[in-house]
């Protein structure tokens, strides 16, 4: 069956979605992510969703779900690169991902976990 | 206005509702909605789709567009399953029978211009979406 890859970097865990999400692949990425966060004892996730053309309902309740069974596993979570269009949407909508972090980029996404694990870095 | 073209797919099960996704995209493309308004359009594509798999048992999309004093693209989800007995609240936002957000239809309605919903219990749902140009 078709899987999304989960990279380890370190203590954190990398997920950059690529395919257009089917439901049955977003349950199976919610699982495997629980699973390997408690496998690896990761601090972190990053969710890429830069690719991503559109986030429903169905698609923003397991960013949400990701985010809190990483919490509940002592893991921080950060949904980094959704598209403009796709903010505008999602909030139309009536989701605000609340709970879930978000970053603009990759790069601002990998701060936030760095921060959330070493806490802020010294100036 | 007219229909400058209409055509059906088949709605029935969770890879059906990646094709309704893409091929709502393709058509509000071509008929020149903003990047944005696509977005919109086919993120209620997507909610629409799911309900008619999951709740109506499968069903059909009528994919128009449209043209006349303004261009536009409308979408007709059809099913036979068991209709929604209280409309309302079916529109409501949080009310959901099964495992969802409940953001299914009420959002959908926000992310389009148009939205009419006939719905009879034991004979199934029609929703009729249109996102003007």
């Amino acid at each position: 069956m078709e899987k999304i890859p989960i990279l380890r970097m370190g203590e954190f865990l990398l997920v950059t979605i690529q395919v257009d999400m089917h439901d049955r692949l977003a349950m199976t990425l919610q699982e495997d992510l629980t699973n390997r966060i408690s496998e690896t004892g990761a601090r972190g996730v990053l969710i890429d969703i830069s690719s991503l053309e559109i986030v429903d309902s169905f698609i923003g309740r397991m960013l949400g779900n990701i985010a809190a069974m990483s919490r509940v596993l002592d893991a921080q979570t950060v949904v980094v690169g959704m598209q403009p269009a796709v903010a505008i949407t999602l909030v139309e909508l009536g989701m605000s991902l609340q709970g879930v972090r978000t970053a603009l980029n990759v790069d601002a996404g990998m701060e936030v976990l760095r921060e959330s694990v070493d806490g802020p870095r010294a100036m | 206005m007219s229909v400058v073209h209409s055509d059906t797919i088949p709605v029935s099960s969770e890879s059906d509702i990646v094709m309704v996704r893409r091929r709502v995209r393709e058509l509000a493309s071509q008929v020149g909605l903003s990047l944005v308004d696509q977005t919109k359009l086919v993120t209620a594509a997507s909610e629409l789709a799911r309900n008619t798999v999951v709740y109506g048992g499968g069903g059909t999309l009528q994919l128009e567009s449209l043209n006349g004093p303004r261009s536009g693209v409308r979408l007709i989800f059809t099913d036979q399953g068991p209709g929604i007995p209280d409309l309302e609240l079916a529109m409501r936002d949080g009310f959901t029978t099964g495992t969802g957000l409940g953001l299914g239809l009420g959002g959908a309605k926000r992310l389009v211009n148009e939205f009419q919903i006939q719905s009879t219990v034991g004979l199934g749902t029609k929703v009729a979406l249109t996102r003007w140009k």
